[in-house]
């Protein structure tokens, strides 16, 4: 049976962890490539960087954080931030990503998703969406949680599908970094809508979180950073917890 | 040397990474001659069937592997790289290497499609060399939407559920296909990598 993954974040800037709260107040979290390394050994079974900050400059810094990972870990790990053309996710993979997360450069040219998926797999391709309540419907955020595009999330996750992307990275601007639990609605309601995997993201505070967002909102994977990153929970620990609840994990 | 055959997909590094970790001597490679002086091959690979096949053709790759494959050298083909193994893929109706007799169909059951993650691989053959100090229903990481349906059904060793059973690895003489990434597995992903190593060293031998 197909197990549901525990995925950790590592938000970058300038080749550092960062973690904020609502996608602002970033706290130093340490070295990126220590941090990868530590999670595989710990039973992540899979990793997720984004450049938060995406800046030219910043690129070549996190192409390097990327192929130093990918000497070190032996798990899958996804890469998202700026990626803006075909030739920008040609990098990332080659330097040692398995899957690429595309946000705003998506949405804002989405035949990126076709161009991308028949190059190099649909499975390559991660629809990273960030979702925010506005009036009574969740809304597409981009340019990191700063643009409300007045388009509905679930038409964009559905969109997004229909050119190719395999897997969608799911934040809840709303609930991300509140340690509050994932947003379960929010998550169901796409995972509803699509048929590719989703990675529900934002939120993560306590076990009964991670049980939560499987069960009721429907997720195939979960993902968080802070819980992680500040040591208030282990990997470990949440899988053990899953197991007992008889959700299926890799222990 | 393995030679770990470069077609211009992505991610080939993957393999090699994992290979020099383990400490067996790999090159990443779409040269003729260095495929032929090779002891084994390795065909990677993520992506779609198609573009992977035309690519191959494009360097004639896909004679050379097929000749060397023919002479008895040892190859292992990971997931899309199992797939191209095959005659046919459904994957834009793509004709593959046709190593091994059978097809590549897709997932249709109502599953989510791409399976992306870990799960079990059921040996139903623990003879195979390959299966060495790997215990059964070991958790390997997946993300295809497609698998292979060899025609004899005695070529598969390792069967996986997902909405219903599949091959999920395979065997015929020197040919060894897997779906499942063994370079992105952990820990028993490498053990597969270390046991192919010693089933060509043997076979060399």
């Amino acid at each position: 049976m197909l197990t549901k993954r525990i995925i950790p974040c590592l938000d970058m800037t300038e080749g550092k962890v960062v973690k904020g709260i609502q996608f602002v107040n970033f706290r130093d979290a340490g070295d990126p490539v220590v941090l990868a390394k530590k999670y595989d050994e710990q039973g992540a079974d899979e990793l997720v960087f984004l450049d938060i900050t995406a800046s030219i400059e910043n690129r070549n810094i996190l192409l390097d954080v990327v192929n130093r990972t990918a000497k070190e870990v032996t798990i899958p790990f996804t890469v998202g931030g700026g990626i803006r053309t075909k030739k920008d996710m040609q990098q990332v993979l080659r330097a040692g990503a398995d899957k690429v997360g595309v946000n705003t450069g998506a949405f804002k040219k989405p035949k990126l998703i076709i161009e991308c998926a028949q190059t190099f797999g649909n499975q390559c391709v991660v629809l990273s969406l960030d979702a925010k309540l506005v009036g009574n419907k969740w809304n597409v955020i981009i340019n990191g949680g700063k643009t409300d595009t007045g388009m509905s999330a679930i038409d964009w996750a559905k969109e997004a599908v229909r050119l190719g992307a395999g897997e969608i990275l799911l934040t809840s601007i709303d609930t991300d970094g509140m340690k509050q639990g994932f947003n379960i609605d929010l998550t169901k309601s796409v995972s509803k809508a699509v048929n590719v995997p989703i990675i529900a993201s934002g939120g993560a505070g306590k076990l009964k979180d991670f049980k939560d967002i499987f069960l009721k909102g429907k997720a195939d994977a979960a993902l968080a950073a802070s819980v992680f990153h500040f040591g208030e929970l282990t990997i470990q620990q949440v899988k053990e917890y899953l197991m007992v609840n008889n959700i299926p994990v890799r222990l | 040397m393995i030679a770990i055959i470069d077609y211009k997909i992505n991610n080939l590094d993957s393999v090699k990474n994992a290979l020099d970790k383990l400490g067996i001597p790999a090159v990443v490679t779409s040269n003729k001659t260095e495929i032929q002086n090779a002891t084994a091959l390795i065909l990677p690979g993520v992506g779609a069937a198609g573009e992977g096949m035309k690519n191959l053709k494009k360097n004639k790759l896909d004679r050379v592997i097929i000749e060397e494959v023919k002479k008895g050298k040892p190859i292992l083909g990971i997931c899309l790289g199992m797939q191209l193994l095959m005659e046919k893929s459904e994957e834009g109706n793509a004709d593959c290497l046709g190593l091994i007799a059978g097809k590549v169909k897709k997932f249709n059951s109502g599953m989510k499609v791409p399976q992306i993650g870990w799960n079990e691989v059921k040996i139903s053959n623990s003879k195979f060399s390959v299966f060495d100090e790997i215990s059964d229903k070991s958790l390997f990481y997946f993300v295809h939407s497609y698998f292979c349906v060899p025609k004899d059904k005695e070529l598969t060793v390792g069967i996986t559920e997902y909405g219903s059973k599949y091959c999920s690895i395979f065997t015929k003489d020197n040919i060894v296909g897997v779906q499942f990434h063994p370079e992105k597995s952990g820990k028993v992903g490498f053990q597969v990598l270390k046991n192919f190593y010693k089933f060509y060293n043997n076979y060399a031998n």
